[in-house]
């Protein structure tokens, strides 16, 4: 027999629009889902209103990790910035280097040398694959698939290993700098990345087996958290998200940037926007990073600088001039405005993570009608990490 | 179709709209000086008849010698790789915005912050006045730049024992020689 939902209890709406919730009357419940709770994205909290087990209302709530990194900034000078910036993000921190060093050198007129492109192109997929590892071991571990989360884990040490001989950090890297990068690649690199790359694939081979194929998986992901593409705009949704929904948005293709023009690859597309697709595009566009980090090895230059000479950073004083610098990361666009105003310090440094619109307006709306047990697999599959909103 | 350069959408834009200045950053990024009147129609064309249908980013920039915030609406055109940001420039005293919530439901976010750490109006934009990242704030808002936040930190957190300062050259020779020779 079909289910059929009975609406009878649901709240009706004030003539301002907002839903007519009597906590008094027994209908609803308020369920906190966070800060500590295993089904949240890092350090948030959905405030649900449900009604029975549906969701009938859904706040998000920021601010449990808000260290006011943007404020900070303007008080420090230009290359005091670059050791903070990567801390906006733990699991992809690079595209805040590459994101604030590309504003700085286009501000300061500065020219990168040509292998400091493909360094820093080997970074940011390096990071997309570490970022995408750890949300397939979320995304599977919300439904309760613990052991896809294990497997991920132990791949993306490996490349966290890799990443630690690069640039002799695991998490935080800071090798992304205005001018350049900090160095180039160690002796026998090439050879142990494509070792760990064939790991990295032999391990997606394993999740594709039991967390794609799966019929549990399949049968609690397939038509949820549906999104319209007529609602990409609307909602700011860029990345993956976007992209399971038919839509190619990325800024690797849509406004090439680094070595991006010379690399061969399209951007993975889905079909059916539910969180099923956007986990398989993801799992897709890993498998293309890998590819791609191939490819980079394979053509990147062997010699050459890979830093340009700067002025006394000391005093280093940059011209009046605001600019905007994008790059695709794991969950979308990735921007940073930087607005200078000739002194040494940054006037104003605003970051534009994915996050803020997918987890706050998008997932809001999403939650709607949700079942509480959903919830959890939902807001994992947009991907959402909540240093990015409360900068 | 051939590309219109940023110079030659002002040109077109100025045909309809009054505008200020245009600073070309890049090829694909342009900012535009707006009137505060001229926002709203202004980003409804651009959204309808130019591509720019991505709401990329809407922050402020406090420009306090001068008295006054600069608002950034930045819009994205995807299949022009494009960009352009609208400048509006509002009174410190007292600043408020029409809100844009209508034409980007993720602009009420961006509102919120805005109203929080800037301390900028945004009569009309839902769920405005709920605390956003600071919870019960009622000071100087913290992102102005005339909010010390060394004077914040004195007066909120009490000094903890072991964060002294001390003189790295007197304090090694102590260390080194405790008796003084």
């Amino acid at each position: 027999m079909a289910y059929r939902p009975d609406r009878s209890q649901y709240p009706s709406r004030k003539a301002d629009g907002s839903l007519d919730i009597d906590l008094t009357s027994g209908k609803y419940l308020k369920l906190w889902q966070g800060p500590q709770h295993p089904g949240i994205t890092g350090n948030m909290a959905v405030e649900l209103t449900v009604c029975g087990d549906e969701v009938v209302e859904g706040k998000t709530h920021v601010g449990y990790l808000h260290r006011g990194f943007e404020k900070l900034m303007e008080r420090r000078t230009f290359i005091q910035c670059f050791p903070i910036v990567c801390r906006i993000c733990v699991p992809e921190p690079d595209f805040n280097e590459y994101c604030y060093a590309v504003a700085v050198e286009e501000l300061a007129g500065i020219e990168v040398p040509e292998r400091a492109h493909w360094i820093r192109t080997l970074i940011l997929e390096m990071g997309r694959i570490n970022s995408y590892l750890m949300y397939l071991g979320g995304q599977a571990g919300a439904l309760g698939q613990g052991v896809i989360g294990q497997w991920t884990t132990y791949v993306r040490d490996l490349m966290l290993d890799r990443f630690e001989e690069l640039t002799g950090a695991r998490i935080y890297h800071m090798f992304i700098m205005p001018g350049g990068v900090r160095d180039g690649l160690p002796d026998g690199f090439h050879k142990r990345m494509k070792k760990t790359l064939r790991e990295i694939e032999k391990t997606l081979d394993d999740v594709e087996d039991v967390m794609f194929n799966n019929a549990v998986f399949k049968k609690r992901t397939v038509g949820l958290g549906y999104i319209d593409p007529a609602l990409l705009d609307t909602y700011g949704v860029t990345g993956p998200t976007a992209r399971a929904a038919g839509v190619a948005k990325d800024v690797r293709k849509d406004q090439p940037y680094l070595v991006y023009p010379e690399l061969d690859f399209e951007p993975v597309v889905g079909r059916d926007s539910d969180v099923y697709t956007r986990a398989d595009v993801r799992r897709r566009d890993l498998l293309m990073s890998v590819d791609l980090i191939r490819q980079i090895l394979a053509k990147m230059p062997d010699e050459g600088p890979v830093m340009t000479e700067l002025p006394n950073v000391l005093h280093w004083k940059i011209p009046r001039g605001e600019t905007y610098v994008r790059g695709e990361c794991s969950r979308g666009e990735y921007g940073y405005y930087l607005v200078t105003d000739g002194s040494g310090y940054p006037r104003r440094v605003n970051v534009r993570g994915p996050s803020y619109t997918h987890a706050m307006a998008l997932l809001e709306r999403l939650i709607v009608n949700c079942n509480i047990s959903d919830v959890a697999a939902l807001m994992v599959s947009l991907h959402t990490y909540p240093p990015e909103i409360e900068r | 179709m051939r590309q219109i350069s940023m110079r030659e959408l002002y040109e077109i834009l100025k045909q309809i709209f009054p505008l200020g200045e245009l600073t070309e950053q890049r090829s694909n990024l342009a900012f535009i000086t707006v009137d505060r009147a001229q926002l709203r129609p202004l980003l409804l064309h651009l959204r309808d008849r130019e591509g720019f249908t991505h709401l990329v980013l809407l922050t402020a920039v406090d420009w306090i010698e001068d008295g006054s915030f600069q608002l950034t609406y930045l819009l994205c055109d995807r299949l022009g790789q494009r960009d352009l940001g609208l400048r509006v420039m509002l009174p410190r005293d007292g600043a408020a915005m029409e809100s844009i919530h209508d034409l980007w439901p993720t602009a009420a976010t961006y509102q919120r912050e805005l109203r929080e750490m800037f301390g900028i109006a945004f009569p009309e934009s839902p769920r405005v006045e709920e605390d956003f990242i600071l919870e019960g704030w009622t000071g100087t808002p913290p992102y102005r730049r005339d909010f010390d936040t060394l004077k914040y930190s004195n007066e909120t957190f009490a000094p903890r024992p072991g964060r002294e300062t001390r003189d790295p050259e007197g304090y090694m020779k102590e260390q080194l020689y405790p008796d003084g020779n």
